[in-house]
């Protein structure tokens, strides 16, 4: 079975495998939970594990600004957002459509089945090298920071205009007159 | 290891994210199951950043977290004013735009 790859790198397959279940499940009950709260922290657990998988692929510095960014500040956003639209703290039966499993649960395992057999399919075997230890990770961030603040310095700056004209969409769009 | 485990990983995510989007009628639940989607990319870009050995896909899922950061923000103002017109997030009951 080529999925086990059992005779290279067990520890990282074995951790991959158990954080790749608990975002399953994590995912799963945002999806299926009757209560807002709850879908909240399980979306915290989905990204505590990718920033964990991304430490896997070895990308601290991503992994580490997926913690700050998202697990510090989207998700307070979120918890904002579901105290100040008076969500039922609680069952709510209310937060599904009528028969919206019925057209989302084709949808999704149609996509799931055709987006599996094309990826089986096209990179049947193809192994990731984990990079070093010790100094190469040090040298990657360093490339990393460079590739930012060099070949990428225009989306960069670019997307500091984005977040200000978000910032002050924000504020316009919920500021009470 | 094999790239696969990371792209059926990433596979899996958006395909939940995406039932989410579907099924739900909450509006916030909806900028959630958004946020999956969201990560199911990264988590992609990072695998092939990695098997290209270049640094490309790590600087791209860094510009993805910060306007999914600039998307939330926004997307929770708009919330809170249908909220405030309104008394509800139902998305099912903003249908003016019906034709």
């Amino acid at each position: 079975m080529m999925l086990l790859a059992s005779d290279i790198e067990v520890a990282q397959n074995v951790g991959f495998g158990i954080i790749a279940t608990i975002m399953v499940l994590g995912a799963l009950n945002v999806v299926r939970s009757s209560n807002v709260v709850h879908a909240a922290l399980s979306l915290v657990a989905v990204m505590a594990g990718a920033a964990a998988q991304y430490l896997l692929l070895s990308a601290e510095f991503v992994a580490v600004t997926q913690v700050l960014v998202y697990i510090g500040a989207v998700m307070v956003l979120f918890l904002f957002g579901v105290m100040l639209t008076r969500a039922k703290l609680g069952k709510d039966v209310d937060l599904n459509n009528d028969k919206g499993w019925a057209v989302g649960a084709p949808v999704a395992l149609l996509l799931l089945g055709v987006m599996s057999y094309v990826l089986i399919k096209g990179f049947e075997d193809d192994k990731i090298v984990v990079s070093g230890k010790g100094n190469a990770s040090a040298a990657a961030n360093r490339a990393l920071s460079d590739a930012i603040f060099s070949s990428y310095a225009l989306p960069f700056w670019a997307l500091s205009f984005v977040l200000l004209a978000a910032v002050i969409g924000a504020i316009v769009l919920a500021r009470k007159d | 290891m094999l790239i696969n485990n990371f792209l059926l990983l990433g596979a899996v995510l958006f395909c939940i994210g995406v039932y989410g989007v579907i099924a739900r009628k909450n509006a916030v639940l909806v900028l959630m199951s958004i946020e999956l989607i969201l990560n199911s990319v990264n988590i992609n870009l990072l695998a092939f950043d990695q098997l290209n050995g270049t640094n490309d896909g790590a600087v791209f899922a860094l510009y993805i977290i910060a306007i999914a950061a600039a998307e939330v923000g926004v997307g929770l103002a708009m919330v809170l004013l249908i909220f405030r017109n309104r008394k509800t997030i139902a998305l099912d009951d903003l249908s003016e735009m019906k034709g």
